[in-house]
């Protein structure tokens, strides 16, 4: 006997029942079938999605609703919606995973698969937040945000010559498949973080590292902080950390290799937040460069 | 809203089920505690003389004390490099695996997420039984699904579950012998707390600080599972201390009291920690010191009666529950209780009148900038909360938390599991719903401070002077365990179990386990043989020499 043996045992009736309802061949029963297992699954909440906001417009909805997005959002969406390293700026009218005031009860209810955005109620504080909390919350993005174009600052076109060629981004970070590897992936920052914050890292890209990609949302943080040890043998490696431990540590170099290393064999250890990456200032690269780099990774990771 | 309902039924029901059945639970429960010849009993007396025999481990801590200290010493810092893992038991369970095993005469009692509870061949890891306790699905723990672990008294086994039941289980079979419910879980009132045995009385404190629950220690016959004394950690109309809340905040003023506490014998006195209070970060509408939130209290075990306390954080804005394990020292005449707080002091106390004798930052603290006249750090005004949010360290997550710390009376140093990080506090008013989180305040990681850094430290209670500290990778949630050999052990947080030399803090040796560490570490011997345990993971590992 094992606790799964235990646990498994409704999951095996539920089958059970499910085969018995689709032997009838009725899509009515079946979606009546699956009604009865939302019912089942979510008892407290209520069921009936709804797709109309109830508080659409409402300023003393949104009021409430700033202080729900404060306690359940902004530890990555950040203060007012703007966004932090890890959620992307909410203000912006066009958003990459919702359009319709449902699209965003959609996302906020059941989070989005393959990214850090969870689904309510799924982050160890308890049930989560109530329909009216979720549409409370809506009410307040709405209230925020601020209908500009993404793509007027800059050349998307322009930029992804510069990213590609004259700006050597290409060499270190990736994007669609193409690039170098030994900085972060960017196909999707675009859309998941502020044209403001992209800025900052490529001006100031010691500033914050891999901004924000910590505890609460990932067990498995890379921070990109440079290493250079010195080995047994006398040999210097300097790269990024993709992991590290107390006793451990791995360490990418600026060809691509791959070094697994034990600290207590090494001669020297040297951790730093100085980024490899050199800072790009405005004699290197030109503000509109910038913006044009910017406006290719925004229309990437906003696609 | 016809499921909302169907669930008050079902707990109406429940409850009349076990009215109906309580009579017959009697006669079976007198059956069953006739007493079977040759059956080694945990008696009282074991656990007041647990020292008596270090190849056990019969309470949360270890001892009565709160020192998670072991007497083994087979193990030490020359034969601690040649430690290898034995076995593993996979709980089968995923999130945060914070259970502190019992082991009793070769026999492991664990608890894992979800209520489990099982007994392990301590030799092997080997199961002998396994309990899953039934949740129903609208549970309200906050910070995850966690279950600390059992307390032992004669042949059961106690359980708190997440859906507030103290349980009463057969130590040998799992078998249920009673189960009573202490309070309403759809209000938010859970258990995660290991329980404490006292006499013939089970001791339990309650978790719920972020939903408004009204906070409360209990303590129920070992026998019967009747309760025998409640003290409500938030005092009520004409009780001392109910004039430290404003209005009627009192009814939902938290104060949970969600970690192990300590048992004085000497005195007859129990020390248990309490949390923050609700909201955990808002002050307004609450206005006073709120007590008895974030107190060391000392209650008489037989009645529950207070007879002192002593507040470490008075009217709390920051989430910085005192829960942590108050350890008794007794060190040149002077009975003494210390604690590592969450709010970054060392306080040690004299347990005899509650006085505060030192209190000293171990990490960064940024609250305060004074103290008060009996020598208690005062907060600055403007630490609290503001609208635009500010930086205040330690952060919500504290200094520690309910990592158990651990005291060794050979290097005479307390070890506890630290961590810096600063938060940006920013207020955020909500209406109290009953059931409902209930912060009335944001926070989250400031990104203009460094990043957050994790030690272990080892702290001179005399002096309140850091010995040693080591630095990890990143912060842990492990708890520490020091041993006679001359080592503390701790895990790491990304999967090491590591031993130390308790005088100077060098590593002298880990094992990598495959999980994040959220558990301290025990000390047990079969035959002889010393073994080390610890949950990482979904697993249960232990370890010994060759």
């Amino acid at each position: 006997m094992s606790f799964s043996s235990l646990t498994g045992r409704s999951k095996e009736n539920a089958h059970k029942t499910k085969l018995n309802r689709q032997s009838l061949q009725r899509w009515v029963v079946v979606l009546t079938f699956f009604a009865w297992m939302l019912l089942l699954a979510f008892p407290v909440v209520s069921t009936s999605a709804e797709d109309r906001n109830p508080y659409a417009g409402d300023p003393k909805a949104a009021k409430a609703g700033e202080y729900e997005f404060r306690i359940n959002c902004a530890l990555c969406h950040g203060l007012g919606a703007h966004g932090g390293g890890r959620g992307p700026d909410l203000t912006r009218a066009q958003k990459k995973h919702a359009h319709s005031d449902a699209d965003l009860f959609q996302v906020i209810s059941n989070g989005i698969p393959g990214t850090v955005m969870p689904a309510n109620g799924t982050n160890g504080q308890g049930v989560g937040m109530t329909d009216e909390e979720i549409w409370q919350i809506i009410t307040y993005i709405r209230s925020v945000e601020v209908r500009a174009s993404l793509s007027s600052a800059g050349s998307a076109a322009h930029g992804q010559q510069l990213f590609f060629g004259d700006a050597n981004c290409s060499l270190c970070h990736m994007v669609e498949g193409k690039g170098g590897r030994l900085g972060p992936e960017l196909t999707g920052v675009g859309g998941s973080r502020t044209q403001e914050s992209i800025i900052d890292s490529v001006r100031n890209p010691s500033r914050r590292l891999a901004w924000g990609l910590t505890e609460p949302t990932k067990e498995f943080p890379q921070e990109y902080e440079t290493v250079t040890v010195v080995t047994a043998e006398g040999k210097k490696i300097k790269g990024v950390a993709l992991n590290e431990d107390n006793f451990s540590v791995q360490i990418m170099d600026s060809g691509e290799q791959i070094h697994l290393l034990e600290k207590d064999r090494l001669r020297s250890f040297q951790k730093s937040r100085e980024s490899v990456m050199p800072p790009y200032t405005p004699d290197l690269l030109s503000d509109q460069d910038l913006q044009d780099i910017v406006a290719y990774l925004t229309s990437v990771g906003t696609k | 809203m016809s499921a909302g309902k169907d669930k008050e039924i079902g707990g109406e029901t429940r409850e009349a089920v076990l009215r109906i059945f309580s009579p017959l639970l009697m006669i079976w429960l007198t059956l069953a505690l006739l007493p079977t010849p040759g059956r080694a009993q945990v008696t009282f007396e074991r656990l007041l003389n647990s020292g008596r025999e270090p190849q056990n481990w019969l309470t949360y801590s270890g001892d009565y004390s709160g020192r998670r200290f072991s007497a083994l010493d087979q193990i030490n810092p020359a034969n601690a490099h040649s430690l290898t893992a034995q076995w593993a038991f996979q709980t089968g369970a995923s999130g945060k695996l914070e259970t502190s095993p019992l082991l009793v005469d070769g026999i492991m009692y664990a608890t894992a997420q979800d209520d489990r509870a099982v007994a392990l061949d301590a030799r092997t890891g080997r199961p002998i039984w396994l309990y899953q306790h039934q949740l129903p699905g609208d549970i309200r723990p906050c910070c995850g699904r966690v279950n600390r672990g059992l307390a032992i008294l004669g042949d059961k086994v106690f359980l708190g579950t997440l859906d507030a039941h103290v349980i009463a289980l057969d130590s040998k079979t799992g078998n249920v012998i009673w189960d009573v419910i202490a309070a309403d879980y759809q209000k938010g009132y859970s258990f995660t707390v290991a329980p404490l045995a006292v006499k013939n009385l089970i001791v339990i404190g309650v978790s719920g600080g972020e939903y408004g629950v009204r906070g409360f220690i209990d303590a129920y016959d070992a026998s019967t599972g009747e309760r025998k004394w409640r003290f409500y950690t938030v005092p009520g109309p004409g009780e001392p201390g109910h004039d430290s809340w404003e209005g009627d905040s009192w009814k939902i003023g938290g104060a949970p009291a969600w970690n192990t506490g300590t048992y004085d014998p000497a005195t007859n006195q129990i020390f248990w920690p309490t949390g923050n209070p609700s909201p955990s970060n808002r002050g307004e509408g609450r206005a006073g010191d709120n007590l008895f939130s974030n107190s060391l209290l000392a209650l008489n075990a037989d009645t529950g009666k207070m007879n002192w306390l002593f507040q470490f954080t008075k009217h709390d804005e920051h989430d910085w529950d005192a829960t942590q394990v108050p350890v008794m020292i007794d060190a040149g005449g002077k009975h003494l209780i210390a604690q590592a707080n969450r709010n970054g002091f060392f306080y040690v106390i004299d347990r005899s009148t509650g006085k505060l004798l030192s209190a000293s930052a171990y990490g960064n603290t940024t609250w305060t900038d004074s103290k008060d006249a009996e020598g208690r750090p005062i907060a600055r005004k403007e630490a609290s909360p503001t609208r635009e949010g500010h930086t205040v360290c330690p952060g919500a997550l504290g200094a520690t938390n309910f990592m158990a710390p651990a005291y060794n009376p050979q290097t005479a140093l307390f070890y506890v599991t630290a961590r810096d990080q600063c938060d940006i506090f920013s207020t955020a008013p909500q209406p109290y719903e009953a059931g409902h989180a209930y912060y009335g305040s944001a926070y989250f990681p400031s990104d203009e401070a460094e990043p957050y850094r994790g030690f272990l430290k080892a702290i001179d209670p005399a002096t309140g002077a850091i010995r040693w500290q080591f630095e990890h990778t990143s912060p842990t949630w492990s708890g520490v365990l020091s041993t006679a050999g001359g080592l503390v052990f701790t895990g790491d947080a990304e999967g090491n179990f590591v031993a130390l030399n308790a005088a100077s803090g060098q590593p002298l040796w880990h094992f990598q386990m495959g999980g994040a560490v959220y558990a301290p570490p025990i000390a047990f011997a079969i035959d002889g043989k010393e073994y080390l345990a610890i949950a990482a993971g979904s697993a249960i590992y232990a370890f010994a020499l060759p």
